[in-house]
């Protein structure tokens, strides 16, 4: 008997087990290690706060999303030994591999940020990243009667780099059909240097901004949280006062990765941003959040590179060398509020472009442009996700990105690409 | 290669990574009124080292652990803003999300 490991059954390991099943022999046992037995289907956390989205049907058991045939180990991984091929349990238990896969994501760490988990955690500050977080904030913006609301993304790299942007767009929508906006201060506090950091997308879409009256303070990398005065404070010293924090602290890989060689600083697996395995070890890949890669850790991302992991690994086996397929591609829509949404879709090389989307059998939806179809679109993937995503079943979109419908022209405009 | 000559992008950051040469590093930070030292080097190199890998400018903290400077020393070290002036003197991409 020979077996691919993987490891983590979020997104990307389930999409990616559900695959392999189908398409390997039977001498070749898929298993897969997550301890939690529930499956998140975590964009719906974007919604939740708001009352928009329910626990139920956000919630599976994992067991139900994973194909027949599949090895489900319900344990923490703690460790993985490269050299004899192993991958160490809780309690001792051990598992050897022919083809590993680490799939176990990205977690958020409010424990790094001094004062984030002071008196304030989860009273007036908030994360919706975890399903804790989000059900706590869904009561504190309940309870929220105006003030300041700030939004600030700790640092980079954070997953779905666009929910704290959407989340910004939403809590405008919200307050404003509470009757409560004109009583509150909206605040997006970013490291970056715009809430938009790209140049067609700063040019385009600025407006958004203003139109809602969101104000950024840029550059601003949180060194602390005070619970006390209600102030973040940055490393240079800057202040920016709340009435109510929606935080989003930094995230770091699965914990068996900080300290080991496998993991970079930030727990990251570094990977080969076209073949997606690991760098510098033999026969372990990794996909989803947990690589290093500049690619949006994003659950489309996740899909896509399933669909072309799946065929290197099976290459692989066959002896063939691996093909470099994967471009970056990421599919995202993007909510702006008041039942509208826009669709982004890029690469490595490409920044997202305005024109037109097509996928055969919906139609062409607009590209970095707000309309109500792409907000229909955005609540539909939820039943995608279940139905197409996890079980790896293909969907219409290529998983590399296609430069059908999308106008060059507006990057050369403005000398970027 | 003479600053004059030199491709940049519209907010001033390096175009091409290779341009790059520690000559140009000190020029450019002495436009920006900084004086490179030994730590301003660690630094600077390692978020060189980081982008060269994995492909993008990394963020302070991962700079800061590889470089086993404390964020505070780099704030100290880079004033006004040290994640663009460490990528524009290290001639690589400014911080970017995928918007
Ligand atoms: C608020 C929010 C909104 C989002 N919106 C969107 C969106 O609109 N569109 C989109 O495409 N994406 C969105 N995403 C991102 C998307 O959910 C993730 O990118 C995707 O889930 C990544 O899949 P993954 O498998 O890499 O990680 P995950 O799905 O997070 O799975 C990781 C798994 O690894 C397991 N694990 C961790 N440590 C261990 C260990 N030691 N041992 C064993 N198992 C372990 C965990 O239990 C978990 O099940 C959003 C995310 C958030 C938080």
């Amino acid at each position: 008997m020979k077996t691919i490991v993987i490891l983590g059954a979020g997104t990307a390991g389930t999409a990616i087990a559900n695959k392999l099943r189908r398409r390997l022999p039977k001498d070749w046992d898929v298993a897969i290690v997550d301890p939690s037995g529930t499956h998140l289907y975590q964009p719906g956390l974007l919604f939740l706060p708001f009352g928009n989205e329910t626990e139920e049907r956000i919630l599976r058991e994992r067991g139900s999303t994973l194909g027949k045939g599949i090895t489900w180990h319900q344990k923490t991984v703690k460790a993985i030994d490269t050299n004899r091929r192993l991958v160490e349990l809780e309690k001792g238990d051990e598992l050897s591999y022919d083809f590993l896969i680490i799939a176990s994501g990205t977690e958020v760490r409010p424990e790094m940020i001094d004062g984030m988990l002071g008196e304030g955690w989860r009273k007036n500050v908030f994360d919706f990243y975890t399903l804790d977080g989000a059900k706590a904030l869904r009561e504190g913006l309940a309870n929220f009667e105006g003030g300041r609301l700030v939004i600030n993304i700790v640092e980079m790299p954070i997953k779905c780099p666009v929910a704290p942007l959407e989340f910004a767009f939403l809590t405008d929508d919200y307050l404003t059909k509470r009757g409560i906006r004109d009583k509150t201060e909206l605040v997006y506090a970013t490291p970056l240097d715009g809430a938009f950091t790209k140049p067609l997308a700063s040019k385009t879409l600025g407006y958004l901004l203003e139109d809602k009256g969101i104000q950024v303070e840029t550059e601003f990398m949180t060194g602390e949280v005070d619970s006390e005065k209600n102030v973040i404070r940055s490393y240079d010293e800057r202040e920016v006062p709340y009435d109510l924090l929606v935080t989003i602290p930094p995230h770091m890989g699965a914990g068996f990765l900080e300290d080991s060689d496998l993991g970079d600083e930030l727990a990251f697996v570094p990977t080969d941003p076209h073949t997606l395995a690991a760098k510098n070890v033999e026969r372990v890949f990794c996909i989803g959040d947990a690589t290093d890669l500049p690619s949006s850790k994003a659950g489309s991302v996740a899909h896509f590179q399933a669909d072309l992991m799946a065929e290197n690994i099976l290459g692989a086996i066959d002896g063939k060398e691996l093909e470099p397929s994967f471009d970056g591609h990421s599919n995202c829509f993007v909510e702006t509020g008041h039942g509208k949404a826009m669709l982004i879709d890029f690469n490595y090389e490409t920044e997202p472009l305005p024109g037109q989307f097509p996928i055969p059998g919906i139609g062409p939806l607009p590209l970095l442009k707000e309309c109500r179809r792409n907000h229909w679109a955005k609540l539909m993937f939820r039943h995608v996700y279940w139905h197409a995503l996890l079980p790896a079943r293909p969907i219409p979109i290529s998983p590399t990105m296609s430069l059908a419908g999308k106008q060059l022209s507006a990057a050369a405009e403005l000398g970027g690409a | 290669m003479s600053l004059e000559a030199l491709q940049t992008d519209a907010e001033g950051y390096l175009a091409n990574r290779d341009d790059w040469s520690e000559e140009l590093a000190q020029e450019l930070a002495s436009q920006m009124g900084i004086q490179l030292g030994d730590e301003h080097w660690k630094v600077l190199k390692t978020a060189r080292t980081i982008e060269g890998e994995s492909g993008s400018s990394p963020g302070l903290r991962k700079i800061s652990k590889r470089s086993e400077t404390p964020i505070k020393s780099i704030y100290k070290l880079f004033p006004d803003g040290p994640a663009k002036l460490i990528a524009k003197i290290a001639g690589i991409p400014k911080p970017k999300s995928c918007l």
